[in-house]
């Protein structure tokens, strides 16, 4: 409305100022019932106050936004971020601090989102403070929060520390450290979470020998809390922690804990080890990890909770990336390798899933003969899983071993998998499967396709399952564009021409998807090169399928005529367009099915012939525009003529 | 217990019937829920130099309808807008939040109060004439007045599609961000912040739906170990999960049951057995759990029997017969613990309700009615009689109301303040001062 006011409101009179006017809109429905209208406000609370001046701003503005915390989240989420950039306009750095209040009062809502941008903004303008405000302003809002009596502003406290600390007196650090160290022993369950996750990142700022006394003991306490959930956020500071310190250290200092998480009783705690197993190893180094990490991983990778053996099996890859050259090969094949076999006959499908997903990968580090002795067998055997989500993720990770030992070697078992989820019965995993194939294509290259797979992509066409229909006929195009029109020329346009006959009418309408889609991914490609090759060839080869389905018995069949031709009229010569395509819409718009009609009528109603005419005329200009364009099918029509209008 | 009615036991008139009632952590505010979808919560007035005899009543705080009736197309079922369960969220700022339910949908609650309104318009005067847009000479920001204190309720989160059976419990985590919900077959474990998702932990629905032999009927979190939960069966068992151990807690870590006495065996034991309510101790050290005809408080360290059981109305057991005719059999009583452990409190028939002290074993049975408990007056003890004679003062069994049943009562977490619902009518008791 603001938007709409603002246009309105053009003609001026003599005693007002009309360009106050729009600011007045939207200062107004700051307070607006409609939260939609609000937020657009908000969102231009910069325009507002630039109107206002600094001054009004730091007065009368702010202290209106610091008491509005009952607003939607929405609407506090955009202010808590909009107020991280105002420092300018509340009259620069010197005046920033007017600017904590309405923060202050975001960082105790309730709703996380809301708080985590308050706080983000608090941190942002705290580096536009003076020392000196730091220390007046900044600093004791952060104590107020740390020592506020809702458990809301003392997480919101736990974020800030870690800005604050390197810029204040070695009086005021030593408060702040005290202050963070009695919200790690917060009787709530909530604020100790807040301050684990944050310990990470407060450690980095404190000067090491503090990190020594007094960070390692409050990691220690909140490693072993009694709430899982608070455990489980310390294994992540773990890993901050560990970076910081020297490596003659991290063996007394940090391995204990880290002992004691892989080693928890809660399986949570075990699967936040396995899912940072990778960050924890680059942290302590090659030597620790090869005396700890390594059995640690080999426990999770057996624990007894499928949640942590997934979460273990997805890190199988990086992990062994990751090990020291001189001993990988040597620490994979005794100690890794073991435990993979027995996941990939787990009895649970998502750890199988998992490793499936990665396991692929191990064959770039073990090599070509290791690959074929030891890998491959597992991978025929994870082809061969019960489970497809398991077989897709060997398959879509067909690259990678395609490089080490060939396609050839793999495309013996490979093949019967993929044709057995081909033909599952879940049209769910066909649909999957359909997505992979033109990366299968790809991989595989025309010859093999053609000899295995072609048949199976023309069966997706006929299924009995519009989705997997609507996919079949996309597939195809992808194909098209991997193997070129040549290859559509001679495998595919005959095969899906011949379905125009089908006796089944949904068959038949599959034949006209498919020429659609296959038409303008011409003509895109025609203006792509610059060059009308094949267009006479699909104009005589299709267009008459097209136009004799027009006398289709199944009304559904004839107004889809009526639709394809509407997209495609504008690829189509005008001659052909005249003289053959302009009769048919025009019979199919007497037809006695209410819904061809319409269609026809729509085809006729001068979008396509009156865009055509447009598109001829300023053809050159538009191509590259129309190019894009026409990549969004279903737009086509609306945004084509939008863009034409607009260029015309 | 010498326990008398307070002036603030509203002569409430509602239609329906009061279907749950929960104090909040620190007693303040009380909340009930009704079968009509709505909740009414109370709060707790600060005492008065005037009336000095009362420690201060409770007052209609804020009333909101929280459930709708719906219908399910798809199963072609109704929906009740009933409130099944209410459960207050700790305290984390100004705002008050809690969590009911009906049988399908958990809905959490936004209860705060706003005492400042925002004066000053640009484009209209305060009494909504508008002004001409062209005169407009200078831009008015909105101040903030004080107003009359308000009370508003907003839906926060809405947890839906996850029960295929009817919830009959929500229980809120000791950790603050986690809570459960229990159906007949099913046990979920949701995010307060996260409502497209929930973990299943447990399900006991048996692959063919023949052989199901026994449902869940409560489920609990225990109050300071955010890792272990309860839930009891309508076979008379209470089974003890640990999350720590598995992702799924089919498995349980232990398992409470009282052997059955062979001598008592009757066609309805296995009805009578069935627990309709558990509740963990403020302690967490003991658990209680009712069933048809008794209270029983157990040990977590002790699976085998429970340390304590008290008889509700043991003079039911010779008329069994007809509470099952009448679906009366079918009650969920529910049960409470005081504040300090030392007292339960449960519902019978006849609007009676009854309270047990652990301590000194004495229990007492005290009725809830308009008739017999005037406001400020000190409640009678009510006896019934089993024998042939009747003393005075006692009812016979025979003459017990059993449309006037008391199914939820609630325990003020630090005081000896309870709160009695009696079909639509809410009680609250106080203990006598002075």
């Amino acid at each position: 409305a603001a938007a709409a006011a603002a246009e309105v409101g053009g003609p001026c009179r003599a005693d007002g100022d009309d360009s106050l006017y729009p600011i007045a809109v939207l200062i107004d429905e700051l307070r607006n019932e409609d939260v939609q209208l609000r937020l657009n406000s908000i969102k231009k609370l910069s325009t507002i106050a630039l109107a206002l001046g600094v001054e009004r701003t730091r007065t009368e503005l702010l202290p209106f936004l610091t008491d509005t915390i009952y607003d939607e989240d929405e609407v506090l989420l955009a202010l808590a971020e909009q107020l991280g950039n105002f420092t300018m306009l509340v009259g620069g750095p010197e005046y920033v601090h007017c600017l904590l209040p309405p923060l202050e009062s975001l960082a105790t809502v309730e709703e996380t989102v809301v708080r985590d941008k308050a706080v983000e903004s608090l941190r942002k303008i705290s580096q536009e403070h003076s020392p000196v405000d730091l220390e007046v302003h900044f600093e004791p809002l952060v104590k107020r929060l740390a020592s506020g009596d809702w458990f809301t502003s003392r997480t919101s406290a736990c974020g800030l520390f870690s800005v604050c600390y390197p810029r204040v007196s070695s009086t005021v650090k030593a408060e702040i450290r005290q202050h963070f160290r009695t919200l790690c022993s917060d009787d709530t369950p909530m604020v100790r979470r807040a301050a684990a996750s944050k310990l990470g990142e407060f450690a980095k700022v404190l000067e090491l020998d503090y990190v020594k006394s007094d960070i390692i003991s409050l990691f220690t306490a909140l490693a072993s809390d009694e709430q899982d959930s608070v455990r489980l956020l310390a294994v992540e500071a773990c890993v901050s922690i560990a970076t910081l310190l020297p490596q003659e250290d991290l063996e007394t200092l940090v391995m204990p804990t880290l002992r004691q998480a892989a080693e928890d009783k809660s399986w949570r705690v075990r699967y936040m080890v396995a899912d940072k197993f990778s960050e924890l190893q680059k942290a302590v180094g090659p030597e620790i990890t090869k005396n700890d990490l390594v059995p640690a991983f080999q426990n999770l990778l057996k624990d007894c909770e499928a949640e942590v053996r997934a979460a273990a099996a997805n890190k199988v890859k990086e992990f062994c990336e990751n090990l020291p050259e001189d001993s990988r090969e040597q620490i994979i094949m005794t100690h890794i390798l073991p435990c993979v076999k027995e996941l990939v006959s787990d009895t649970n499908q998502h750890v199988k899933s998992a490793l499936a997903s990665v396991i692929m990968g191990l064959s770039t580090i073990l090599g070509k003969d290791n690959t074929i002795e030891h890998l491959l067998p597992l991978f025929l055997a994870q082809l061969k899983d019960e489970c497809p989500e398991v077989r897709l993720n060997i398959i879509s990770n067909l690259d990678c071993v395609n490089e080490v030992i060939g396609i050839r070697q793999l495309s013996q078992s490979l093949l019967p998998a993929i044709v057995e989820l081909a033909e599952d019965a879940k049209w769910r995993v066909r649909l999957a499967i359909i997505e992979y194939m033109p990366l299968l294509a790809g991989q595989l290259g025309v010859e093999f396709f053609d000899e295995k797979l072609n048949t199976l992509c023309m069966a997706w066409l006929i299924d009995h399952v519009y989705a997997i229909r609507e996919a079949a006929t996309c597939n195809l195009m992808k194909l098209v564009e991997k193997f070129g029109a040549e290859w559509a020329q001679n495998t595919i346009v005959p095969k899906v021409l011949g379905m125009a006959n089908d006796p089944n009418y949904l068959h038949r309408m599959t034949t006209l998807f498919c020429l659609k889609l296959y038409w303008l991914l011409f003509f895109e490609n025609t203006f792509a090169l610059s060059e009308a090759c094949g267009q006479d060839i699909t104009t005589k080869q299709m267009l008459p399928v097209v136009l004799k389905m027009s006398n289709d018995q199944v009304a559904n069949v004839r107004f889809n005529v009526a639709k394809s031709l509407q997209k495609i009229g504008p690829v189509l010569d005008s001659n052909a367009l005249q003289a053959e395509v302009k009769p048919v819409l025009e019979k199919l718009a007497t037809d006695t099915d209410m819904d061809v009609k319409y269609f026809a009528q729509e085809a006729i109603s001068g979008k396509v012939f009156h865009l055509l005419s447009l598109c001829k005329k300023t053809l050159n200009d538009v191509s590259r525009i129309l190019h894009v364009r026409y990549l969004c099918i279903n737009e086509l029509c609306s945004s084509l003529l939008f863009t034409v209008l607009a260029l015309a | 217990m010498m326990l008398r009615r307070m002036d603030g036991a509203r002569m409430w008139h509602v239609s329906d019937i009061i279907s749950t009632v929960e104090f909040n952590y620190s007693g303040e505010l009380l909340a009930t829920g009704d079968k009509g979808g709505r909740v009414v919560i109370f709060q707790h007035e600060q005492e008065s130099k005037n009336r000095p005899h009362l420690r201060g009543e409770y007052n209609v705080y804020s009333t909101f309808q929280s459930h709708e009736p719906e219908f399910d197309y798809l199963k072609s079922l109704e929906i009740e807008e009933k409130i099944n369960k209410i459960r207050w969220l700790p305290q984390q700022n100004a705002a008050h939040f809690l969590l009911s339910t009906n049988d399908k949908t958990i809905k959490l609650w936004k209860i705060s109060e706003r005492d400042k309104r925002a004066e000053g318009y640009n484009l209209k005067d305060e009494d909504g004439r508008l002004r001409d847009p062209f005169r407009i000479t200078s831009l008015r920001v909105p101040v903030l007045m004080p107003m009359d204190l308000m009370v508003e309720a907003s839906p926060r989160r809405i947890f839906a599609n996850a029960h295929t059976y009817h919830i009959n419990s929500i229980s809120v985590n000791s950790d603050h961000e986690t809570y459960l919900s229990a159906d007949d077959l099913r046990i979920n474990l949701w995010h307060l912040e996260i409502t497209d998702r929930s973990f299943n932990i447990v399900d006991i629905k048996p692959a063919n739906m023949e052989e199901l032999t026994e449902v869940i009927t409560a489920a609990e979190c225990h109050p300071h170990q955010c890792n272990v939960f309860v839930y009891s069966s309508s076979k008379g068992t209470i089974r003890l999960c640990d999350m720590r151990a598995a992702a799924l807690c089919d498995r349980h870590s232990k398992f409470f049951e009282e052997p059955e006495d062979p001598s008592s065996r009757s066609f309805f034991s296995e009805i009578i057995s069935s627990i309709s309510d558990v509740k963990f101790s403020h302690s967490g050290r003991y658990m209680m759990t009712r069933d048809y005809l008794s209270v029983k408080v157990w040990d977590l360290n002790m699976e085998n029997r429970p340390v304590e059981t008290y008889q509700v109305h043991e003079y039911l057991r010779s008329k069994l017969c007809s509470l099952y005719e009448n679906d009366c059999i079918f009650d969920k009583f529910e049960c409470c613990w005081n504040g300090s452990d030392s007292a339960i409190m449960t519902g019978s028939y006849n609007n009676f309700f009854r309270m047990f002290d652990r301590n000194t074993r004495r229990d007492i049975t005290l009725e809830a009615s308009r008739e017999s408990s005037k406001p400020r007056a000190t409640l009678k003890p009510r006896k019934v009689s089993t024998g042939g004679k009747r003393k005075k003062d006692e009812i016979s069994v025979d003459s017990l109301d059993f449309n006037k049943k008391i199914l939820h009562t609630a325990w003020h977490p630090k005081d000896n303040v309870i709160a009695v619902a009696a079909t639509n009518n809410l009680y609250i008791f106080q203990d006598k001062i002075n």
